[in-house]
């Protein structure tokens, strides 16, 4: 398949594709998934006023070009999503283009109560599985519309026909006809049924599904010219920075405006509720513009007091406290009574500190608003873009129509980029001077004021009975950011009879977020640890215990039992070194995982050598690109497990750039990452983020078999780590 | 001020303040945006070029250092044909978000111009100052062996 620049340099306008002379687009209307053809001529779109929406464009070259509703960060679902539509059109792939569709949720949303038209997020490794379904169909209903078109040029029954890659076949007669001449004449039928299932592909005659394919993003992003928002430049652009509060909710009062406005270069300076604005001819003016600001930040702000460090004792009284009442995740049986009962019991702590999502492209935007005020433009790097869409109009004060928004490659998204705090910015800016704005925030404003993982205080307990068997389980969550606090927190593939899960959160005034994984990385961790800490006091093997565990739950039990073939479980470990194994779900996926680490006991550093990993992730649609994923996903847990933290004093966030937020470098990657992914013909799973919760499990179980003792706390710096060693 | 130096082969004249910088000349000034920014402070590699064929990080070079001199970006790397690093990196299937990448081709490209046969400590050495958040090392290491082992 051929990879086009054009599509990062020029996608963008929707009328650009409208205006292509002799194309046929597949539009499907809003939900139903009814799809229409239309046929536009002399570069003019339909006069009938509703909204041109699209899965698949076909050109009398034989091109077809299929529209991509997803960010594309660096995950690949661009290709994926592309394949699913391929294969039940019946495509071939070296005629497939891809480009980004527009920003219209009600067509290009995900599946959303089984039918697309939902949100347009790309969170929560949905992207595939929200997808896989609703695009199949498209698919689908785009062969029917080839096939209804060939009868009729042919005269022949419509059941008669068939297709091979890129052309319509009729058996009886011998005639073909390729997709792109069909394109010459097309039109639509009055009516595009549902396609039922019975009739889209089956498993074996996938020729794209499953089929590790070339990305089609790649080769633009090997010379330079795959475009990121911070690539764009639009004529008459001027640059902006803001220097915003350093503790969240702080009011900025600007003390020396005359002398700031001295600055070479300098256009305009803009009052925030949050900070303060400069518009500059070059964003290095802009910066030049903001050292020079002195500012009085408001008093009183709820973060100022906030010091998360000490946090974690109150965190941990809030964990204790018997009589305090949290969000119930989930209980089942008497997990009280049960620990009550108990004639041994674990009761363990587990922490972790606030993590920055560091993707490398910093947060950025460029908006144009009209002189008018009454419509704008804007390019965007956003997993959310009609949320980010959505965000321009209302700050506007206009019509979500009236806002254009061009996806543009993101630089890493993280969950980071599902917010739209840096495009409402830039719209406030562009809106205050009605000339085009990028705004760019440096790696330190990008820290300083990033909305983070949270902060998390873990008590777990699990009780046995006389017998040994394991009879109470109650899980006890506080820290902050409420909602992100507890997915992951149920193993619900482990057998627990009486549980109790139970989040307390408390607002602390600081910013957090969704980060790779959410909740599961620090849930994760605290299980899985806990779990190795209990069967050591067991006498169990990990591994053992797990199987025990995991009785009357044959899917995942075969993950485990692969990861822990590749990694040779129970074979002797490698001199100074020690394998620990880990379990998790998440977005539907299973996954298991081993760490071989080693340990410089002088300066507490942790060394990850080996990681193998095995997924059940439902239907792969691109393995090779779904190995990607949980390699990537292995090397920024271990980042995350040993080296990030944020710290808040007095409400600042004490980090701000990679010198003291050091992230892994290609140094400290493991040398061999070892994944394999296991057939399977469920639903597909999200991939994105299964594998990133294993590390913090599997790393803490190598060192508590290598040293006999346990980490608590992420990050395992070396201080921690030496200090586990004494403890 | 203005400047003068080859990009890519090609003379081209700036005018910037004094105390710009090498990258965001290139990226606002030239609009020649491979080379990233992501830290603005030598600590991550996403904007690394070649000065006179050294691979210098551009985001702390200031613009006067490269008057009369030469600097190549990602965008001037391949000729007719791709870089053979550009081409296993496409083989490897190497970048994810790939912001990274013209930083980490370009610092692999001066490596095995120095050193055409590392071995994988030097590699690992040489490329450690470019940052990939996404985590592709492995596939980044393959892809320069994969060229260094087939000279
Ligand atoms: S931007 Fe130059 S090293 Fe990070
Ligand atoms: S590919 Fe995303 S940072 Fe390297």
């Amino acid at each position: 398949m051929k990879n086009q620049k054009d599509n990062t340099q020029a996608q963008i306008s929707r009328r650009q594709f409208l205006a292509t002379a002799g194309t046929i687009t597949f539009a499907v209307a809003t939900g139903v998934f009814t799809a229409r053809l239309f046929e536009e001529e002399g570069g003019v779109a339909p006069s009938d006023g509703s909204p041109i929406t699209a899965w698949v464009r076909l050109d009398k070259s034989g091109r077809i070009t299929v529209f991509n509703p997803a960010a594309e960060m660096g995950q690949g679902s661009m290709t994926a999503l592309a394949a699913i539509i391929a294969e039940e059109m019946d495509a071939d792939w070296a005629d497939v283009h891809i480009e980004f569709s527009p920003i219209e949720p009600d067509i290009y949303g995900l599946q959303w109560g089984g039918k697309l038209g939902g949100p347009m997020i790309t969170v929560g490794s949905r992207t595939v599985r929200g997808y896989y379904r609703g695009l199949r169909h498209a698919g689908a209903q785009a062969r029917y519309v080839l096939l209804y078109n060939a009868a009729e040029k042919w005269g022949v029954p419509q059941p008669e026909l068939t297709t091979e890659p890129s052309a319509v076949i009729h058996p009886a007669s011998g005639r073909r006809m390729s997709y792109g001449e069909i394109a010459a004449f097309a039109k639509a039928p009055a009516d595009i049924p549902d396609i039922p299932e019975a009739q889209w592909k089956k498993p074996e005659q996938f020729r794209l599904i499953g089929h590790s394919l070339p990305r089609f993003d790649i080769p633009a992003k090997v010379d330079g010219s795959a475009m990121y928002s911070i690539d764009i430049q639009v004529p008459g652009m001027v640059y902006a920075a803001i220097s915003r509060s350093p503790v969240n909710g702080a009011k900025p009062e600007l003390l020396n405006e005359r002398d700031v406005r001295e600055t070479e270069g300098l256009i305009d300076i803009v009052r925030l509720d949050h900070g303060i604005g400069l518009l500059a001819e070059t964003f290095e003016q802009a910066l030049k513009a903001r050292k020079n600001l002195q500012i009085r930040w408001s008093e009183g702000a709820k973060a100022q007091s906030y010091d998360s460090q000490e946090a974690f004792e109150r965190y941990r009284e809030m964990a204790h406290d018997e009589k305090a009442k949290g969000d119930v995740a989930a209980s089942e049986g008497d997990a009280a009574r049960a620990l009550q009962s108990a004639v041994k019991i674990y009761d363990l702590e587990y922490r972790n500190d606030f993590a920055y999502h560091a993707q490398m492209e910093p947060l950025n935007a460029v908006v144009s608003v009209a002189p008018d005020g009454k419509s704008a433009e804007a390019w965007v790097g956003s997993q959310a873009p009609d949320t980010a869409r959505r965000a321009i109009a209302e700050t506007l004060g206009i019509d979500f129509s009236q806002v254009k928004l061009h996806p543009c490659y993101l630089g890493g998204g993280f969950g980071r980029r599902s917010m739209a705090d840096y495009v409402e910015e830039a719209a406030i800016l562009s809106n205050h001077i009605r000339r085009p704005v990028k705004l760019v925030w440096t790696r330190e404003d990008d820290v300083q004021y990033g909305a983070f993982r949270p902060i998390f205080f873990h008590r777990l307990r699990a009780g046995f009975d006389k017998e040994g068997k394991l009879t109470a389980w109650n899980h006890i969550i506080a820290g902050t950011g409420g909602g992100l606090l507890d997915s992951g927190a149920r193993p619900q593939y482990y057998t627990l009879p009486n549980l109790h899960i139970e989040v307390r959160a408390v607002d602390e005034g600081v910013r957090t977020k969704h980060w790779r994984a959410v909740a599961h990385g620090p849930n994760k961790f605290a299980i899985e640890a806990f779990i190795d800490e209990i069967a050591a006091g067991q006498g169990a093997d990990p591994l053992e215990f797990r199987r025990w565990l995991m009785k009357g739950h044959p899917r995942e039990l075969r993950v485990l039992e692969e990861a822990a073939r590749m990694a040779n479980w129970g074979s002797p470990e490698r001199e100074g070194r020690a394998r620990g194994l880990a379990f998790i779900e998440r977005s539907g996926a299973y996954a298991a995982g081993v760490a071989e680490i080693s340990l410089d006991r002088d300066s507490g550093q942790i060394r990850v050598h080996r990681v193998w990993a095995a997924l059940d992730a439902g239907v792969v649609v691109q393995p090779d690109n779904a190995i990607a994923q949980m390699e990537g996903g292995i090397v920024m847990g271990i980042s995350s497990v040993l080296l990030e933290s944020i710290t808040f004093r007095n409400g600042k966030v004490q980090q701000s750039n990679f010198h003291d937020y050091p992230i892994l470098r290609m140094a400290d990657a493991p040398e061999s990452i070892d994944i394999s992914l296991i057939p399977s013909q469920e639903p597909p799973a999200g991939i994105g983020e299964a594998s990133l919760p294993l590390m913090g499990g599997a790393i803490a179980n190598a060192f508590l078999k290598l040293t006999g003792k346990p980490l608590r706390h992420m990050p395992f710096t070396p201080e921690r780590v030496l200090a586990a060693l004494e403890g | 001020m203005k400047t003068s130096f080859k990009l890519n082969g090609k003379p081209v004249q700036v005018e910037t303040a004094p105390d710009a910088t090498l990258l965001w000349t290139l990226r606002d000034a030239l609009q020649m945006t491979g080379a990233k920014y992501g830290c603005g402070a030598s600590l991550c590699g996403a904007c690394t070029v070649h000065l006179d064929g050294m691979p210098v990080r551009a985001c702390m070079t200031p613009i006067s250092m490269v008057a009369g001199r030469s600097v190549t970006t990602i965008e001037g790397l391949a000729g007719e044909e791709l870089h053979p690093l550009q081409q296993a990196w496409i083989d490897e299937q190497a970048p994810q978000c790939g912001y990274c990448q013209p930083g980490q081709i370009m610092q692999a490209v001066a490596l095995l111009r120095d050193n055409p046969r590392p071995s994988r400590e030097q590699i690992i050495a040489y490329m450690n100052g470019v940052l990939c958040r996404c985590g592709a090392y492995l596939r980044i290491i393959k892809a320069i062996e994969r060229v260094s082992q087939s000279r």
